[in-house]
Parts: C-alpha cells; structure tokens; sequence
C-alpha cells in the first residue's frame, strides 16, 4: 500500500501530509512533482493544502492544467483514492473531479482555527471507521472554503449522501453560527457520486497526533488503510 | 490586437467581495447604495499573425477555460 502527496508549486501543507501518514500512521509514501504523469504503484493519491501557483486567477484554478492533474483525473476514473485537502478541495473541484465551487469566505476574512465537523456517511473510503454522526475536533485555515453549487447540484449531493462533512457546534448541530465561511448547509466536504474521491477544507493532517491539539483527523486517513487492506 | 474579457459572477452565485463592500461605503460615507457586484476585467494583446477565427477560438477558450469557473462565473467578450 503506497500514498503519494502531489507537489505543486506553492503547495505548503505537503510535509505535514507526508509526516502524518509516514510517521503517525505508518504506512509508505512518496512525493509526487507536480510534472509527473505516471501514478504506477500508488493506491492513494492526496492534494495537500497551500496556495499552488499562488492561487493567482482563482485558487485551483491553475493547478488543474498541471501534467500531474492528468494522471490523477485518469487515476480517480478507475476507481482510486484521492483526497484534496483545503487547496487540494479546491484544486478537485476546478479540475471538475468533485461538483461545485469554493467562493470567498462569507466576510472576506481568512478564518484560521479549531472548530467541530460531524461525519454524514460512513459507507466512503474515507469514512468507514467513523460512527455515523461522530464529531471531530480539527482545525481550518483558508480565506476560499465557501461552498456553493446551483440548486439541483446540491439537491443531487445531499440526497446521493455525497455530503461527508457539515460544519456542526460541540453539540453535533449545523447551526448557521459556526458556519465559519458561508458555506451552503454548512458542508464542510463532499465526495464524488463513486465515493473514490473526497475534498475537504478542515485540515486532517493538522489533527493527526495529539501534540497537534486532536487526532481526530488521522481516522479519514485511517479509514483509507482499511478501505484499501480489504480487498 | 487588444480584446478585452470581463468575468462577473453569475447573477444566481452569491458576491462575498461585493457585499462586504457594499456594507462599508456606508460607513465611508456613501449611503444610498443597494448593491455591488465584484468582478474581473482583463486586457489582452493577441498577435497580429493569427486570423481572425483563430483569433476568436483563442479568447473563447481562454476566457472559457481559463478565465472563468462556469460553475460560479460568467464571461463578456469586448473586441477594440
């Protein structure tokens, strides 16, 4: 079982990714340049967080033509493990890997801080470890993580139980006062109609030992172990 | 040859850079403002050597493709 970490110019949360799966879940993983087409070997592919290209024009949005993008699109179509983190959310969802959009937090403010998120499926790759309804204590940092998609678009998420993750207070209820960015019902990530690929904006890696303040985060990473060692 | 594209967000899609900014000109001193809007204005030189229809499928696809999130976004090209 091998992971890659995508490396994109500008990308800044690509160590953090490595050291939680290398070091705190123990499992192998390589760096992957943004220049790289050939995914061969890998069973998991994440998008770190940062600001990949200086998330010049739109965050994401010049990444998604990067060689690297390519093989990935290739790879998620057959069926792989692909998580986006934060940027790496942001990245999916130009790329049209994942439906909708990320717009400006609602007050224009970069929020960075420890908040709570509830686990909405336990049937996706990156959630079978979960409990149905489980709260996770972990942390965001982003100024882009408003999430949006038309009418119908969001209908089709909600009722294909593509929504992971909501925005919830300690008591696990999506109120709109710790929406911390404007996003739509509070979702703080989403997986594709397969349920192989997950974008996020909370940071995992950030919250995958407890010297970190919570490792919560380490299950999502957790979940893709099993879902990969049961064949 | 310069072309203009203006990228707006689609009237649908909620502005978080215009209504912040419309919720601070009244405290700059400018009431009276119902609603602002927020959006991209480039200016492109194209090459002269190009003719005209690769002209327009150049600015097409990169306005398109490049520019604008279809998702959120939408585009206006303006030729000089």
């Amino acid at each position: 079982m091998k992971f890659g970490v995508v490396i994109f110019p500008g990308s800044n949360c690509d160590h953090d990714c490595y050291y939680a799966i290398e070091s705190v879940v123990g499992k192998p993983v390589e760096f992957i340049w943004h220049q790289d087409t050939d995914l061969e070997g890998f069973d998991a592919i994440i998008l770190p967080g940062g600001f990949s290209y200086g998330d010049y024009l739109r965050s994401g949005a010049i990444a998604r033509f990067s060689p690297v993008m390519g093989a990935v699109r290739e790879f998620a179509a057959k069926g792989g493990l692909v998580i986006g983190i934060c940027n790496g959310f942001q990245i999916l969802m130009e790329a049209g890997l994942l439906p909708g959009a990320l717009l400006p937090n609602i007050g224009m403010k970069y929020v960075c801080r420890f908040l709570h998120i509830r686990t909405e499926t336990t049937t996706t790759p990156y959630t079978n470890v979960f409990e149905k309804g489980q709260i996770l204590h972990i942390p965001i940092g982003h100024g882009e993580g408003n999430f949006f998609a038309d009418e119908a678009t969001l209908k089709r998420i909600e009722n294909g139980g593509q929504v992971a993750f909501r925005y919830v207070n300690d008591l696990g209820e999506p109120t709109p006062g710790v929406n911390p960015n404007g996003s739509l019902n509070n979702i703080a990530g989403i997986v594709n109609q397969e349920g192989n690929v997950l974008g996020m904006m909370p940071h995992p890696d950030r919250s995958s030992e407890g010297i970190l303040g919570s490792e919560d985060g380490k299950l999502i990473f957790d979940s893709m172990v099993q879902s990969l060692t049961v064949v | 040859m310069n072309v203009t594209v203006i990228v707006t967000m689609k009237p649908t899609v909620l502005d978080p850079q215009g209504i912040t900014i419309q919720r601070n000109l009244e405290a700059l001193g400018f009431p009276g403002v119902d609603g602002v809007r927020q959006g991209k204005y480039f200016q492109i030189q194209i090459g002269d050597d190009l003719d005209e229809s690769a002209r327009v499928s150049l600015v097409e696809r990169l306005a398109g493709d490049v520019l604008t999130n279809p998702v959120i976004e939408e585009y206006r090209i303006v030729w000089e």
